[in-house]
């Protein structure tokens, strides 16, 4: 009897020393990101373009360029997501042809970030020549993208309950009538958040926009959206590896690391928020 | 007039459901191209590399002047390599977690720590690379008295806490879903909870816990840029986890940057990209079958 409690308590802290394990894990790198790149935070760092070869200045076109390939990503993206889950989770019926989308879905999400990379090259860059652009990289993007926003919104749609739909149906109301006034409303506010986590997560991605638009360096911002650009995942790989003073630029490179952390996790922060908040309006 | 207006009405449904349908099947189309783009852009390099030599060469030197060579054996045995040493870390402490979160902690603990996993999932794999750089390599060249830390360790580690996220949500949502009925029947007999959870929740939840592992080496079987700043990207054949390797992700972002359009080397480029599109998919379709199983069993 005692043994069995002596095994237990001891498995217990195993599992629990997992855990430890994993948020200290995050935890050191969040304080090493943090407290190595909050020095090299500045009004300057945040708004000047890099200078003298990189070595100085700031990354202002790295964060406008982020901002503008973010938009490209969802104005593709977030409609397409939005209108693909309406299909499966409104109109489409349990058949072969269902099942094939949604195992597409899950597959595309599964893809690997590069071949979609080169799947821009290919189709955006050389086929439908958009060159080497914010377009072609936020299409990219946007495709990388769509998987989760149609999860997303597929999730938030799922949270509707029937009877909204039945109580317009019963009313008289046709089929997109009831989704127009009843679902839509109820689900939007889901769909956002959901779609921002989507988003966020494509902000930080470098693999795909290494080919299909960012550039080493520009000391002028993108003037159309066919034009080159800089984006803060991809300085930071250039000032992380590529740069012909690495250890001089460090501090640099790890205020982009923390600039693009607080990027990301701040926009996912909004919509954990967000969620919550819903979620609890919802209830009361 | 009202036939006619019901007649419109009825034609204004069919074309909205219709415009839905179309968002709908988009995904298989997006799928479908991939595949048919990278197959396309592959099949040039095969008029000129073997098949053969392709998959079996140990020696990738494109650019050689005296004979170029395309194999990528050494390429896909280094993905293998870390791939399989990030699981065997992040496996274990992942279902740790995952048990822990579902078995023993409080709901209030839970509700802490999922969002901190979140975070973890939502750190961008370059600022993980960079870590690689900054952080472990000089503790590993300190630790194994290597001249430089950015080795396939480095990688392994990193892709580790990278899968981990996926591994420990999965398998929570699979262990969360055990019916309540199999541990109170188990402790009812005497069992500890130690032992309901070794023996009844997690043989019960395998099928999940495997699909997560599935979905985990996905990830990191195609992850790049962690890969290609923390582990070296020399070109020799590895031969353990000190040594500097590239792996196929790492070598397509390095090379695809410089190579010429259209030439053999950036066909063959591509024809990487289709190994690795081919490689994620069989390991997703494998998951998903696995996971679909259970979810029909569950109903």
């Amino acid at each position: 009897m005692k043994k069995k409690k002596i095994i237990q308590f001891l498995g217990f802290l195993a599992l629990r020393a997992c855990l430890y394990f994993v948020l200290a894990v995050l935890l050191f790198f969040l304080y090493d990101i943090g407290s190595k790149g909050g020095g090299a935070i500045s009004w300057e760092f945040l708004t000047k373009a890099p200078r003298r070869g990189m070595t100085q200045g700031g990354i202002f076109p790295a964060i406008m360029g982020t901002f503008l390939v973010t938009i490209v990503t969802a104005i593709l993206a977030v409609p397409l997501g939005m209108f693909a889950a309406i299909y499966l989770n409104e109109y489409a019926r349990q058949s072969k042809l269902t099942r094939i989308i949604r195992l597409s879905i899950r597959n595309l999400s599964g893809v690997p970030s590069i071949v979609y990379g080169l799947f821009g090259v290919i189709l955006f860059v050389n086929i439908l020549k958009f060159g080497t652009s914010i377009l072609s990289a936020g299409l990219t993007l946007g495709l990388l993208t769509l998987p989760w926003t149609i999860t997303a919104s597929e999730e938030a749609l799922k949270t509707v309950p029937n009877s909204y739909r039945e109580g317009a149906l019963a009313l008289g109301a046709t089929k997109w009538q009831s989704i127009r006034t009843n679902v839509l409303p109820y689900a939007l506010p889901g769909i956002l958040t959901g779609t921002v986590l989507g988003i966020a997560r494509a902000a930080g991605e470098t693999a795909p926009i290494m080919f299909t638009g960012a550039a080493f360096y520009l000391p002028y911002l993108p003037k159309s959206l066919g034009d080159q650009f800089m984006a803060l995942p991809y300085h930071l790989y250039i000032m992380a590896t590529q740069h012909h003073d690495i250890s001089l630029v460090r501090p640099l490179a790890y205020g982009t690391a923390l600039v693009l952390i607080a990027l990301v996790l701040g926009m996912n922060m909004a919509a954990i928020i967000l969620r919550f908040r819903l979620r609890r309006r919802k209830r009361g | 007039m009202i036939k006619k207006k019901r007649n419109w009405i009825r034609l204004r449904e069919s074309a909205i459901r219709a415009f839905f349908f179309l968002n709908g099947i988009m995904a298989i189309f997006v799928l479908i191209g991939i595949f048919g783009l990278l197959l396309y852009t592959s099949i040039p390099a095969f008029r000129e590399v073997n098949i053969k030599d392709f998959f079996a060469g140990r020696n990738w030197d494109p650019t050689s002047p005296l004979k170029a060579e395309y194999g990528i054996l050494s390429m896909m045995v280094s993905t293998f390599m870390v791939t399989a040493c990030a699981l065997a870390i992040a496996v274990p402490v992942g279902v740790g977690v995952a048990a822990y979160l579902s078995d023993v902690a409080h709901w209030r603990v839970r509700e802490i720590v999922k969002p901190a996993i979140e975070v973890l999932a939502g750190i961008p794999s370059v600022v993980i690379g960079f870590l690689g750089i900054v952080l472990l390599g000089p503790l590993i060249s300190k630790i194994f008295n290597t001249s430089s830390g950015l080795n396939a360790l480095n990688g392994c580690l990193l892709l580790a806490t990278m899968a981990l996220p996926t591994i420990i949500s999965i398998s929570e949502d699979s262990l969360n879903a055990v019916p309540q009925a199999y541990s109170e029947a188990s402790l009812a007999l005497g069992a500890s909870r130690w032992q309901t959870l070794v023996r009844v929740r997690i043989p019960a939840a395998l099928s999940g816990i495997i699909a997560s592992v599935m979905l985990g080496m996905g990830r990191a079987i195609g992850e790049t840029m962690t890969v290609l700043m923390a582990t070296g990207n020399a070109r020799a054949f590895p031969h353990g986890l000190l040594d500097s390797i590239r792996t196929m992700t790492a070598n397509i972002a390095i090379e695809l940057g410089e190579v010429p359009y259209f030439t053999t080397h950036y066909y063959a480029l591509f024809a990487i990209g289709l190994v690795l599109f081919l490689m994620t998919f069989l390991v997703n379709l494998i998951a998903d079958i696995i996971l679909h199983k259970y979810q029909e069993r569950e109903l």
